[in-house]
């Protein structure tokens, strides 16, 4: 069963200097429904625009792209999006930006509060429905944006560095969290990532990407998220197959950056 | 703080010392801070460490009032160009209680603080609705654009002379103008909060399946709010001062009417009087501001 279909994605944008970026060329890849996919590459390789146009943020210049068959217009409640920081409404407490969803739709009620109790314990955040969201840790304010997210019972979730903003600690126990809710809730997930070892350990598949014009270098299929669910992370992270897929993609990573700045010395 | 920190007694030699005697010095002299709290060394240009401190800005009103006392007493100044502070409380007292030209302290308080409510009141209720139009909408924005750039740097009082002839003297001309003033301010307010609204809260709305009203209502308002709540404070303070100075050519009643009368008859502890009550006024409308933005704003700031 086919869930998200890239076919033939370009996206160029037109600067007011006249001039053209390529953020996007020749993107085909599908997605099948309960992956979870890393998308790994420097500054500029095009990480957002993907991930914009998939959210329906964004109109691709040139490809298409479907979900499940229909074409993506625009942004849709099947398509949850996390952010790295700073997208939830800090007018609201933590109970109620989570609620948002429901109530947009006009579920309201006792239903929907105990459906989002049940969310704030589900990410470890049962103690704090009431709290304002300013008074959290970066750390518990991603905590509540998956929740609100999952309040929506989306099918595909988007992470734009989710956990880029948070200290190395915390983001580790972002990380397990982020296994956790993907063999719980069985969705397909889609995360951004700058770090080679959350991208590894995150992704059962993993894209290294290149900018200039933005494009998908090379795929992997990887057994580590599925590991993860059970073995312990450090360890894994320390074991010889990780370690070496770690080496492995830095190489990769490192002859592309080479390659951008022989182009830049030209 | 710093007067506590440089306490000999209390930071007794070496880090507060052995407890007893330490312990009850301080509770003789009871410290905000105690010796061992955090210490800035650098204090010097950082802002956050400069807060001043109450006891010295009320010791700076107190010895402005002496001085001002003594003056009086001593008969150091006219007081046909500087009225003395008992004069002037005198003056006060009689304008309260009896009023000057048959109006009163209230009467001139109230109708001062009723245009400024009727024309800020208007112009928040339309400028508000004219700059969120303006920050979500091209075409709104290209029509007032050069209205309100026009116009904004235009002092309110300019337009005093048109608005009395198309109204004629009375309450009109003062309450339009201040409508005015705050209408602009009010309008760049909301603007400025509509488009510093961040992307990804609109885009994280729109995931979770708002409208576009839902999104105007949930996301950018209450977004706005913090700027649209700095612009009335901004209006406010401009409109109480614009009003007094309106009150001043139009007006029969007003503080500001009061003073130009009060001048008119020499009686120059009333102007003394009325500046130092629209003073009062002035920070009192500022407090109530402050004081309405932590109560209905508490996240501003913390997005
Ligand atoms: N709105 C935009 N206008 C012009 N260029 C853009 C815009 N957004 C992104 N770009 C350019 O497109 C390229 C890809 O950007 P982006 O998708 O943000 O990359 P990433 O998320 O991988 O860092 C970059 O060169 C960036 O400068
Ligand atoms: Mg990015």
């Amino acid at each position: 069963m086919s869930n998200l279909s890239v076919d033939h994605l370009g996206m160029i944008y037109e600067l007011p200097n006249g001039g053209s970026v390529e953020a996007l060329k020749d993107v085909s890849f599908d997605l099948e429904s309960g992956r979870i996919l890393t998308l790994l590459g420097p500054s500029g390789c095009g990480k957002t625009t993907l991930l914009n146009i998939i959210a329906g943020f964004l109109a691709p210049t040139s490809g298409s792209i479907t979900l499940n068959g229909a074409p993506i217009t625009g942004p849709g409640q099947d398509r949850g999006m996390v952010f790295q920081q700073g997208a939830l409404f800090e007018w609201l407490n933590v109970a109620d930006n989570v609620s948002f969803g429901p109530r947009m739709n006009g579920n309201e009620g006792p239903q929907t509060d105990a459906m989002v109790q049940d969310l704030l314990e589900t990410v470890g955040l049962g103690d704090f429905g009431q709290k304002a969201v300013y008074e959290l840790s970066g750390g518990m304010q991603q905590r509540v944006a998956l929740a609100r997210c999952l309040a929506n019972d989306p099918e595909l979730i988007l992470m734009d560095e989710p956990l880029g903003a948070l200290d190395a600690l915390t983001r580790e126990k972002m990380q397990s969290l982020i296994l956790e809710l993907w063999d719980r809730t069985q969705k397909t997930i889609v995360l951004v990532t700058h770090s080679v070892e959350e991208a590894l350990f995150l992704g059962d598949r993993l894209f290294v990407m290149a900018p200039r014009p933005g494009r998908i270098e090379r795929e992997y299929e990887l057994p580590f998220a599925k590991l993860g669910l059970t073995e312990d992370p450090r360890e894994l992270k320390n074991s010889p197959e990780f370690t070496e897929k770690r080496e492995e993609i830095l190489s990769l990573i490192w002859e592309m950056e080479e390659q951008i700045m022989g182009h830049e010395g030209a | 703080m710093s007067n506590m920190e440089s306490n000999p007694n209390i930071s007794g030699g070496f880090g507060g010392g052995p407890g007893g005697s330490a312990g009850r010095v301080i509770e003789k002299n009871p410290p905000k801070k105690s010796p061992n709290a955090q210490r800035k060394t650098v204090t010097f240009g950082d802002g956050s460490a400069v807060t001043g401190n109450r006891l010295i800005s009320l010791a700076t009103l107190v010895v402005l009032f002496v001085i001002w006392l003594l003056s009086e007493a001593l008969g150091i100044a006219d007081p046909t160009f500087f009225p003395g502070p008992i004069e002037t409380i005198q003056g006060g007292w009689e304008l309260a209680t009896d009023g000057f030209q048959r109006v009163t302290l209230a009467e001139h308080v109230f109708a001062s603080l009723r245009r400024i409510l009727i024309g800020f009141g208007i112009g928040v209720v339309v400028g508000v609705p004219v700059g969120l139009a303006m920050g979500l909408n091209n075409t709104l924005r290209a029509i007032f654009d050069p209205l309100i750039e026009l116009f904004r740097p235009v002092p309110p009082l300019a337009f005093i002379p048109l608005l009395i002839l198309w109204f004629g003297i009375g309450e009109t001309p003062a309450v339009v103008m201040l409508f005015f003033a705050a209408f602009f301010i009010m309008v760049i307010a909301a603007r400025a909060g509509v488009t510093g609204v961040r992307l990804s809260k609109v885009h994280a709305a729109y995931s979770l399946g708002a409208s576009k009203q839902q999104i105007l209502r949930n996301v950018i308002l209450p977004n706005a709010l913090p700027e649209i709540f700095v612009g009335m404070r901004v209006a406010i303070g401009v409109c109480w001062g614009t009003l007094v100075a309106a009150e001043l050519v139009g007006a029969q009643t007003g503080l500001g009417a009061m003073i130009w009368t009060a001048r008119t008859f020499f009686r120059n502890e009333l102007v003394v009087f009325g500046i130092i009550i629209i003073g009062v006024i002035g920070v009192i409308l500022d407090l109530i501001m402050r004081k309405a933005e932590e109560r209905f704003i508490p996240w501003r700031g913390r997005g």
